[in-house]
């Protein structure tokens, strides 16, 4: 019983083959009458982490809606295994792709069990009630993100970094395939922000769950994930692995930010060192 | 919100992110299973109460003025025991106000509750937005312009909710409904409704004011057993139509984004919501009119009394038959010999609930 027997059971919820194909052809996502993502094709390693960055307002969490179904493409298509996301019935996309979007706001009074519980939604009609596997898939859900011991608080009393995890937690107990996340970091101090990422690959190592997620810290995005996803302006600059794609002169173009890149002295993944006005010398000694 | 989040080290549970993946074996008491039980359990208890609180203030109802023994008496004859005594003041005067009583109070408080929750708003209850307006309006109309009576007022008190609700909707649609424009909309449309019914009375006659009055405070009077039956079999044909709507509340609660992720439509699943909500308020009030703050009141008491999360709707249903039942007891009884209608006495308890609701609110740091 060490480590976390807990995750590795079988449980009759979860298919043996999580790998799914999900991509974009031409997308166009729009508000209204404001393109926010023009003509993007983009396609997400099944059974890997994904990390999408960009400067604020570039189309992020635009995308991610869209890649959630939340979103109609305004042209073009978000494929699912080849069948077009927005005619796939919505209960069957839910039991395949989850979101947790940025910030999102728990009921008033509503107990960390009850809300994590609620994750199991798409699993359950108004005629089909609670099973016990359900309750197994949250036990499971709060064990994996150490809030088990919080099970009967309310959220409302929980801290930032506690909150997350119970959200996460609820992410969990949907049991998506692919899960997709809106800057699961922000408003998380560093030790947190860390806590939460390395459950995030735990998660995607342990179960095989797809993670895409949308992050600022470009650093952490390198160190954390298989595949980088930049945009600007809502169109794809670059897309592969990190030690590829972040290099001094895509920071420039995307970002508009004169930085250099080094090797991050604990992962050797790309580091990104802004230069900003103030402190162009003396040179920064590269490390390797 | 942040205050959690800048304490370093807190000792709290799992913070320490070396200990926070194996600390599920220590707390088996917290189990979630274990968690739920305790939930439900505390909802148990406060709808036991209830429905007992609901049975005294319907047994006060029937026998208030020492009429137990006839009460008895033609139950046992309802039942066909012997002993039995057909009473003209139970079976035909007390019984039938006591039921459209119970049904309209639960109609009133499981509507308001579906308004509050799905719009996320206290404020958003039919008799704030001007949709039981509406029906007294529409009545108002058929009585002093088309001079009928009787089931066509009804029909005209239904139609009118409709039309507000349906004004309501659209107009607050921007991309989406949001419950602060939905609330807005609805209580100018409240206000225009008012002024409508303000013109209409101005030009009426004073003996056809009386008859409109009650359809603008509303009132449980003498009603007819068709009436009744009439409520009742609406409500029964509307009881599977709350239990989807309490199912996607649910996922509703959690957000558009968060619903949508689970598989559930938010426009279309609020409009669902919406719909049965209004359904329930037009046609409680189609057959008493819009009794004051009932569906206004009901389910920030019952969620008070179930607490947790959710909308506390079988709690709702009962908090609004309680009440209605009671004030309905005041208004024949409490107030010397002027009998009054049910409405007057609901919109006096109304007042301090509101007050009461605005207190409790700001004590946690969220009223306006």
């Amino acid at each position: 019983m060490n480590g976390r027997p807990t995750i590795d059971r079988p449980t009759p919820d979860i298919p043996t083959t999580r790998g799914h194909d999900l991509r974009t052809v031409g997308l166009d996502l729009a508000y209204d009458d404001r393109v926010v993502v023009r003509g993007l094709d983009l396609a997400i390693p099944p059974g890997r982490i994904t990390a999408v960055v960009g400067p604020n307002g570039c189309g992020k969490s635009t995308l991610l809606r869209g890649l959630a179904r939340l979103l109609r493409p305004r042209a073009g298509q978000v494929l699912l295994d080849g069948h077009p996301l927005h005619r796939l019935p919505s209960r069957q996309v839910a039991g395949l792709i989850g979101i947790l979007p940025q910030s999102p706001v728990a009921p008033e009074g509503i107990t960390v069990a009850d809300l994590v519980g609620r994750g199991r939604y798409p699993h359950q009609g108004w005629f089909r009630r609670w099973t016990s596997t359900d309750d197994l898939v949250v036990a499971d859900a709060l064990a994996a993100t150490g809030t088990a011991d919080l099970a009967a608080r309310r959220v409302d009393e929980l801290s930032g970094g506690q909150r997350q995890r119970v959200w996460l937690a609820m992410a969990l107990a949907q049991d998506p395939d692919v899960l997709l996340l809106d800057e699961p970091t922000t408003f998380l101090d560093v030790t947190h922000q860390i806590e939460v990422l390395d459950l995030l690959a735990d998660l995607n190592r342990q179960r095989g769950t797809t993670v895409v997620m949308v992050l600022h810290d470009l650093n952490l995005a390198a160190r954390y994930a298989d595949h980088l996803v930049v945009l600007a302006d809502g169109r794809l600059v670059a897309a592969g692995d990190p030690a590829d794609v972040l290099t001094a002169e895509l920071v420039a173009s995307a970002f508009r930010l004169t930085a250099r890149v080094v090797g991050d002295p604990v992962t050797g993944t790309p580091m990104v060192v802004p230069v900003g006005r103030h402190h162009r010398t003396p040179p920064l000694p590269v490390r390797s | 919100m942040s205050a959690g989040l800048l304490a370093p080290g807190a000792p709290g549970p799992g913070v320490d992110p070396a200990s926070a993946p194996s600390s599920a074996p220590s707390s088996p008491p917290a189990a979630p299973a274990a968690v739920r039980r305790t939930g439900r359990r505390r909802t148990r208890r406060v709808l036991g109460a209830l429905v007992m609180l609901l049975l005294v203030a319907v047994a006060a109802s029937l026998t208030w003025g020492g009429l137990t023994d006839e009460v008895l008496a033609h139950l046992r004859a309802l039942l066909g025991l012997p002993g039995g005594q057909v009473s003209f003041v139970v079976g035909t005067l007390r019984l039938p106000r006591v039921a459209m009583s119970v049904l309209a109070g639960v109609a009133f408080g499981l509507s308001g509750t579906l308004f509050q929750t799905v719009l996320r708003n206290p404020l958003a209850s039919p008799d704030v937005l001007g949709i039981s307006g509406g029906a007294s309006l529409a009545a108002a109309w058929a009585i002093l312009v088309l001079g009928v009576s009787g089931a066509a007022v009804s029909a005209a008190a239904f139609g009118g909710a409709l039309a507000v609700a349906a004004a309501i909707y659209p107009l607050s649609w921007r991309g989406g409904v949001s419950g602060y424009r939905f609330v807005l909309v609805g209580v100018s449309l409240a206000f225009a409704v008012s002024s409508g019914l303000g013109y209409l009375l101005t030009r009426a006659a004073v003996d056809e004011v009386r008859a409109v009055l009650v359809w603008t405070v509303g009132s449980i009077g003498t009603p007819r057993w068709p009436a009744v039956g009439l409520l009742a079999g609406a409500l029964v044909v509307l009881a599977p139509a709350v239990a989807v709507a309490a199912h996607r509340l649910r996922a509703l609660e959690l957000g558009d984004d968060l619903a949508g992720g689970l598989g559930v439509r938010p426009d279309a699943a609020r409009l669902g919501v919406l719909a049965v909500g209004v359904a329930l308020a037009a046609v409680a009030t189609s057959q008493v009119g819009p009794i004051a703050f009932v569906a206004f009141v009901s389910g920030p008491i019952a969620r008070r009394l179930v607490r947790g999360a959710g909308p506390a709707l079988a709690a709702s249903a009962l908090v609004g038959a309680v009440v209605v039942v009671l004030a309905e007891l005041v208004a024949q009884h409490g107030l010397g010999p002027l009998e009054v209608p049910v409405g007057i006495v609901t919109g006096l308890v109304g007042a301090p609930s509101l007050l009461w609701l605005l207190a409790t609110l700001n004590r946690k740091g969220r009223g306006a």
